[in-house]
């Protein structure tokens, strides 16, 4: 069990590109949930509209490049719409219900083989962000510098991607700090206050709904690009339950929250994977207990029961104030 | 009561759904059901322009459903409402709260995870900063700011919450968050406050406190309309009382004269207090308490 | 043919006749294989004996993909989503993935043909059937929200808890795992039948939910913990719960001992096997049996009046965390026993609860959050509209149509069919 080498791919998963696009996720879902009080469930669905608006935009119809980052986004934002007119004036846990389900009636219908001609089936659409990759770089197969372990083309997306998570940080953050941000603050806390001081609750809700989710949507974008191929089975549910887990890690409603909470999860995962999968190696499991084509699942097990304990425990994460986490009313 | 405000009031008959002189909210026909029960069955309220107008009556009798029908927190089946002659049937709580009728709530609603100035800086309307677009640009909004927390921090050294001004609102005693809520609804500037149960779960101190403040409104020209339980603090403050029992409006006059009443006596005491129930009393209770048992059975499934 | 000590994926091609009660080797049918990431390792044609194989390099998680275009004239895959299966390889050991064709028409991604009366029958009896089984876990979950507010996001897993524990009693046995009970009475030996294996599921089913309240959320209920935490928890705890079934019983569908594919026999225009008749009545009966325990003894009425009132109940001298307590386990036997029937009817699989639990919020939701009857209804007619939807959508939406009709019912009549309007907005 090589310990310098499973360090190094901890530290290069924390800083890669799942912990990237995770965190430009979270930022959308801390936009959603952390301030606004929204319980969307759906997350992973943003993320997809973005990275198949791109993929298709560019294979299917044939436009130009940057025009697809622009249909991935406009297709969030639609997605937002469709979610929230009919949810939002009913009960937070209708809304949690509802984006999972509508996450996965897209899935599935993109997954189909009725619309396969648009979306690729259950394969999915590839090869399409050559254009991107003319930029990069990056021309090396592989770089290895430190603790950091990256493809080329891996590194080129990361330079393009955090650098656009710390500007879109920066500018939610100023959001919150203002009037806007206080508006919205306090209809997580109490929306019928909000109400019976003249806030019109329902469309404050719907704009942080759309703002959330095209943040997820370039997240999508970014993770197409840096995939270069959109598949369904990708965007599965338990995706989301991920960045829950991460957003809740990193201290719900905290503007570091998603970049913080994506690196150690991302970090966390990949460093128990290597120990066990090390400690299986070196023969020190029995084999009754566990083979090797169990600790995958392992990693599944940890994130579940971690969301579970981190939420009875320490529901304000690693960074949230206590004091906060105790005068939280929900 | 000061005596130019109450005289507006000297030749109104103490009828109910009697009209006012210069009414600022009239409602009419409100009607609202509940599964087969009729809570609310109002034909004609009107509240006086300036004047601390008190709702009372006893446990059941449809006030706070009344309360929420007017302030936009429910909708009736039926009826029309006018507000400072417009026309406001059916409105939204937050469009009324825009058009000068804020109300507080029984449950004090503190935004915790706010801090108390940030509580009260939210209360000021048609605030440019709370534009999607124009949040990005601190340059269009930040003289605005200034201003509100300006008239923020003097409502706050009013209601002597001014220490407290960078604590969360959730850290506040029960007594602090009424006094709270109360400051907020100012910044807001309305035509008329209505409160709910204000005096609830009140310690008799803060209690005078309270009644100061609401006099306070009053003197600065602002409509009050508030719902009670404690006749002392109705006869001490307000100048017209409406009267509510099981869904109608039985009574209105002045405080002094609305103890004397025999309708309202009735209402409040109910007669089993004076004399044994006739049968056909008790027969009617329940009757009606089976009607209401036969409701909420069909809920239920 | 495969050497010893070498793994492997091996598809195997079946066709189920159920007019001759026939299953044949379907040769000529092309088979791709795929690793966990997606990429293709190889692509095989079906033999003589229907199999397809490839040795692997490694041992781990694989999938197999069969070409629908190159099924024969004449036979169908049943169940569309089916055509990519996942396969769990041993070091050493060829795993079989089995592909279970019918002979006569079915669903596969061609949308339905015609609407026929027959068909429109046939589509509505195995609606009901799922319909049932989905009831089943569904009055759980609606009664669970109705009496403290939480939504239970690991109540499918339930579902699947019920089907894991019966086919560990009617296939492996407890001797399977301590060796020296072997030979003891009844179920401490090996395996059993059906229905003991059922009792059993129900029991520890119920036995389950009571240690998840007892455990878990009565604890957090006396915190204070609010109901948003709690749900965040349930979801954490049916990602946990899933994974460890996914670890113990594996990734391949499995069968109860001597009920896989029985004969279908006819009852007018349609075709219902045996096996489906007798889980049917058995979850007819169990409904009947919980709605009379509802109507009419006073533990369901306390039920019922905690779910639609806690407060009010609460005042009129109810124990409610009794109640809670009865609830969550009355409603995790049931959905046992949901899952059995389940499991008998369909097949027995590690994830069914991820792919029943949007079906069963699409019932409560449909027939009113907080209600049982409505669970009741709702969840059959969930299972009515899955199956229907064939006639007008492609099998492998069907799921998509139970969905969408959850947010039409958001739409138009939030609070259900039968629940209460003061619940929701």
């Amino acid at each position: 069990m090589n310990l310098g080498s499973i360090l190094e791919q901890t530290i290069s998963q924390a800083f890669g590109v799942n912990a990237m696009v995770f965190a430009m996720a979270v930022i959308g879902l801390n936009v959603h949930f952390g301030y606004t009080g929204l319980l969307n469930f759906g997350q992973i669905g943003f993320v997809a509209m973005g990275g198949y608006g791109l993929g298709m935009s560019i294979t299917i119809f044939g436009w130009n490049p940057w025009l697809g980052i622009l249909v991935g986004l406009v297709y969030a934002l639609i997605f937002a719409l469709l979610l929230g007119v009919p949810t939002l004036r009913l009960r937070g846990d209708y809304l949690a219900i509802v984006t999972i389900a509508a996450s996965e009636v897209l899935r599935i219908l993109v997954r189909s083989t009725t619309i396969a001609e648009w979306t690729g089936g259950n394969t999915g659409i590839t090869n399409f962000a050559g254009a991107f990759y003319q930029f990069n770089p990056f021309t090396e197969r592989v770089y290895d510098f430190g603790p950091f372990f990256y493809t080329g083309p891996n590194l080129f997306i990361l330079s393009i991607g955090w650098p656009l998570v710390l500007l879109v940080t920066f500018l939610i953050w100023q959001l919150m700090r203002s009037p806007w941000g206080r508006v919205v603050k306090a209809i997580r806390e109490d929306e019928d206050a909000a109400r019976a001081l003249g806030k019109n609750a329902y469309w404050y809700k719907m704009q942080s709904l759309m703002l959330g989710g095209v943040i997820g949507g370039l997240a999508g974008i970014l993770l197409a690009i840096g995939n270069s191929t959109v598949q369904p089975d990708y965007f599965v549910p338990v995706q989301t339950f991920f960045m829950w887990t991460a957003l809740i890690l990193g201290g719900v409603g905290r503007v570091w929250s998603p970049i913080v909470g994506s690196m150690l999860f991302w970090g966390l995962l990949t460093a128990t994977d290597g120990v066990l999968r090390g400690f299986e190696a070196e023969g020190w499991i029995p084999r009754w207990l566990m083979n090797a084509s169990q600790v995958g699942q392992i990693r599944f097990m940890l994130v579940g029961l971690g969301l579970a304990l981190l939420m009875i425990y320490r529901p304000q994460g690693l960074f949230g104030s206590r004091e906060e986490m105790m005068l939280d009313a929900r | 009561m000061p005596a130019d405000t109450a005289g507006a009031l000297a030749g109104v008959a103490h009828q109910p759904g009697v009209d006012k002189p210069d009414p600022i909210l009239v409602v009419e026909g409100m009607r609202r059901s509940f599964g087969g029960l009729l809570a609310v069955d109002v034909d004609k309220v009107s509240v006086q322009r300036g004047l601390i107008t008190a709702l009372i009556g006893p446990n059941g009798a449809g006030k706070t459903t009344f309360f929420n029908l007017l302030t936009g927190f429910d909708e009736p089946d039926a009826g029309t409402a006018t507000f400072d002659g417009q026309s406001v049937s059916g409105m939204s709580s937050y469009k009324l709260a825009n058009k000068g009728m804020v109300r507080t709530f029984q449950l004090t609603k503190s935004l915790t995870r706010l801090s108390v100035i940030e509580n009260m800086k939210l209360g000021a309307k048609d605030q440019k900063g709370e534009s999607f677009l124009r949040a990005f640009v601190p340059f269009i909004w930040r003289y605005q700011e200034e201003e509100i927390e300006d008239r923020a921090e003097a409502l706050l050294e009013r209601f002597q919450l001014s220490h407290m001004r960078d604590q969360y609102a959730g850290t506040l005693s029960g007594g602090q968050r009424k006094l709270l809520e109360m400051a907020r609804a100012l910044m807001a500037e309305p035509m008329l406050v209505m409160l709910d149960e204000p005096m609830a779960g009140v310690n008799p101190v803060l209690t005078q406190s309270l009644l100061e403040h609401v006099k306070g409104l009053r003197a600065a020209g602002i409509t009050v309309v508030f719902v009670e339980h404690d006749m002392d603090v109705v006869r001490d403050i307000s100048d017209w009382v409406v009267v509510m029992s099981e869904g109608r409006v039985i009574f209105e006059g002045p405080p002094d004269v609305i103890s004397q009443d025999p309708a309202v006596i009735d209402a409040y005491l109910g007669a089993h207090h004076d004399a044994p129930l006739t049968e056909e009393q008790e027969e009617q209770q329940i009757a009606r308490a089976e009607a209401e048992l036969a409701d909420s059975e069909d809920d239920i499934t | 043919m495969a050497q010893e000590g070498e793994q492997g994926v091996r598809a195997r091609v079946l066709a189920d006749d159920p007019a001759t009660d026939e299953r044949e080797p379907v040769e000529g049918v092309a088979v791709r294989f795929f690793d966990q990431s997606g990429a293709e390792l190889g692509s095989e044609v079906t033999n003589a004996e229907g199999i397809a194989e490839i040795p692997l390099a490694a041992p781990g998680i694989y999938q197999v993909e069969i070409d629908a275009t190159t099924i024969p004239e004449g036979m169908s895959l049943p169940n569309a989503e089916e055509i990519r299966r996942e396969a769990n390889v041993q070091a050493g050991r060829f795993a079989t993935v089995i592909f279970q064709l019918v002979v006569g028409e079915g669903g596969g991604g061609a949308r339905g043909t015609d609407i026929t009366l027959r068909r429109v029958l046939q589509l509505s009896v195995d609606g009901i059937k799922l319909g049932l089984f989905l009831a089943m876990a569904a009055i759980g979950l609606s009664l669970i929200f109705g009496t403290t507010g939480l939504v239970n996001f690991a109540h499918a897993e339930l579902v699947t808890w019920g089907m894991l524990v019966a086919y560990f009693f009617n296939v492996l046995g407890v001797s399977s795992l301590f060796g020296f009970t072997a030979g003891w009475p009844w179920i401490l030996n090996g395996p059993v039948d059906l229905i003991s294996a059922a009792l059993m599921a129900v029991i520890l089913g119920g036995l389950l939910g009571w240690a998840a309240d007892a455990a878990v959320f009565a604890r957090l209920r006396r915190r204070g913990t609010g109901l948003i935490a709690q749900m965040v928890i349930t979801i954490g705890l049916s990602i946990l719960i899933r994974y460890i079934y996914l670890y113990l019983f594996g990734g391949t569908g499995r069968f109860f001992r001597s009920y896989a594919g029985q004969q279908a026999i006819a009852i007018g225009p349609i075709a219902v096997t045996y096996k489906d008749i007798i889980a049917m009545t058995v979850a007819l009966v169990a409904l009947i049996g919980v709605g009379l325990t509802l109507q009419l003894t006073r533990a369901g009425r306390a039920m019922r009046a905690v779910s639609d009132d806690r407060d009010l109940a609460e005042s009129s001298g109810i124990d409610v965390q009794r109640v809670i307590r009865w609830v969550w386990v009355a409603g995790a036997a049931l959905a046992a026993l949901g899952g059995v029937l389940l499991g008998q009817s369909d097949v027995i699989r590690w994830d069914v609860g991820s792919q029943i639990l949007l079906l069963l919020f699409a019932g409560v939701i449909l027939g009113g959050l907080g209600t049982a009857y409505g669970a009741l209804v709702g969840g059959i007619l969930v299972g009515l509209g899955i199956q229907l939807s064939t006639l007008f959508l492609a099998s492998e939406l069907r799921s998509i149509g139970a969905l969408l009709l959850m947010i039409v019912i958001l739409l138009i009549r939030p609070q259900g069919l039968m629940g209460r309007k003061e619940r929701v907005g």
